[in-house]
């Protein structure tokens, strides 16, 4: 066997403490306290959970370091946490709490020598680059900077390359354009990048049903990621933080 | 008491935290009194194998937790790199293993569709005399794996689970008193707990 079990995700996004949703990144919506639905993921044998601060990331500001402790205490689940991370002393103490993965976006376009950094004292799997994707004006696909919040002329494959190249052991591909929109992951996208990476894929954005993960990981992804569709229930997107059962999950991958 | 031996290195935090869930006491500690004091110990560790045992030595446990380990046969648990420091050394630093187990740590083949690290869930075979392991379970046992390098047991009777990923190799390794998991049994919610009560029951 070569394939792992591919992975189910949720993907939950922190602002000012609370637990947001947003829709194609903007529009935060307050969905709960992370904690409570940490609770509820433990009790469903979640996967793992990647938190991302969208706070940090788009002000700058430091990590909520008591914040993440209290989620790594909680979670008897692998955990990845992105938003805000500049230093490999910012990486250190958040590992030191509890939290296996550190995903890095901006930084990995300002200064990839990060990931270097992280990767040498913390392994390449601990380390994550983070891309944001947004087709540009011409309809091609470009790396979204998330704390410059704009578009920068990198190549979403090529930066996932050099990421990896530079230390990263998985890529979270996230897409601006479909964030919140359950239309579907961009399946050309991430087959595309999955081939041309020798570390595990996380797809995100755009999922609004497990058929949609299954198509996510027979375009090449090892694990599909999601917000809305384990945050939200019912065509009025009421708030209800919800996972597939086990089984479920295993039938779904099943090939 | 459980104490999780304090480096510098490792997800201390999370093996805490489980570990006080399935009812255990434990403490996370880098004193000689509290290891010297402990029932059981467990040797965390993620990351870099050189900077694993160098960090490692340079807090000077190293005599110490020998003492515990092999004079007084504490029941010990290496997790993931704390497993890997347990064998005699690994093709990712020149820097010798704590050399307490038989084996060696060697890093993934390079195989077509083989990617490394090895990251997500896989379940595992238990051996037919691993006592951290349930061989009746309804649902095969299934844990969390982050590494791109793995323990080879030089007496196959050491390893004490097997696990498949392009080589099959030993996920978990029992020797007397010293138990090592590549695993995360911290990151494994049900199978995890489970592990781990079974450790703190011994």
């Amino acid at each position: 066997m070569t394939e792992l079990f591919n992975r189910v995700i949720p993907c939950l996004l922190l602002q000012d403490g609370g637990l947001v949703k947003t829709t194609k990144f903007g529009r935060p919506r307050y969905v709960g306290d992370p904690i409570n639905a940490i609770r509820i993921f433990n009790e469903k044998y979640v996967d793992e959970l990647v938190f991302l601060d969208i706070t940090a990331s788009r002000t700058g500001a430091e990590p909520n370091y008591d914040l993440i402790a209290r989620i790594a205490g909680e979670c008897f689940m692998p955990l990845c946490y992105g938003g805000g991370i500049r230093t490999l002393e910012q990486a250190r103490s958040i590992v030191a709490s509890g939290v296996e993965k550190i995903a890095v976006n901006s930084m990995a376009i300002d200064r990839p020598e990060l990931l270097s950094e992280l990767s040498q004292e913390l392994g390449a799997s601990s380390v994550i680059v983070s891309i944001d994707v947004k087709r540009d004006l011409f309809g091609r696909d470009r790396v979204y900077h998330p704390g410059k919040r704009r578009l920068t002329k990198l190549e979403p494959v090529q930066h996932a390359k050099a990421s990896v190249e530079a230390g990263a052991g998985e890529v979270f591909l996230n897409n601006v354009d479909r964030d919140g929109q359950c239309s579907g992951f961009d399946t050309a996208l991430i087959s595309r990048l999955s081939a041309a990476v020798n570390v595990p894929v996380i797809a995100c954005g755009g999922a609004s049903s497990l058929d949609d993960m299954r198509a996510a990981v027979d375009a090449g992804a090892s694990a599909a990621a999601a917000g809305s569709i384990f945050v939200f229930y019912g065509p009025h997107r009421a708030v209800l933080i919800n996972y597939p059962d086990y089984p479920s999950i295993r039938k779904l991958f099943q090939r | 008491m459980i104490v999780i031996v304090d480096y510098g290195v490792g997800n201390v935090g999370s093996v805490l935290n489980m570990l006080r869930k399935v009812g255990a006491k434990a403490r996370v500690s880098g004193a000689i009194a509290d290891i010297e004091a402990a029932d059981k110990l467990i040797l965390p560790g993620v990351g870099h194998f050189g900077h694993g045992i160098s960090k490692l030595a340079e807090t000077g446990l190293i005599p110490v937790l020998q003492k515990q380990v092999l004079s007084l046969s504490k029941p010990i648990l290496g997790i993931c790199l704390g497993m890997q420091m347990m064998t005699k050394g690994s093709e990712e630093s020149d820097v010798p293993g704590l050399g307490w187990i038989d084996a060696t740590t060697i890093r993934f083949p390079e195989m077509p569709g083989l990617r490394v690290p090895h990251m997500g869930w896989n379940t595992i075979s238990p051996s037919a005399t691993g006592r951290l392991f349930d061989r009746d379970a309804t649902e095969a046992e299934r844990f969390y794996f982050v590494h791109s390098y793995y323990v080879r047991t030089t007496n196959p009777v050491h390893t004490a689970a097997s696990c498949l990923y392009g080589v099959d190799f030993a996920s978990a390794f029992e020797v007397g008193n010293m138990f090592g998991v590549q695993f995360h049994p911290e990151k494994s919610h049900l199978f995890g707990m489970g592990l781990l009560r079974k450790f703190n029951a011994l």
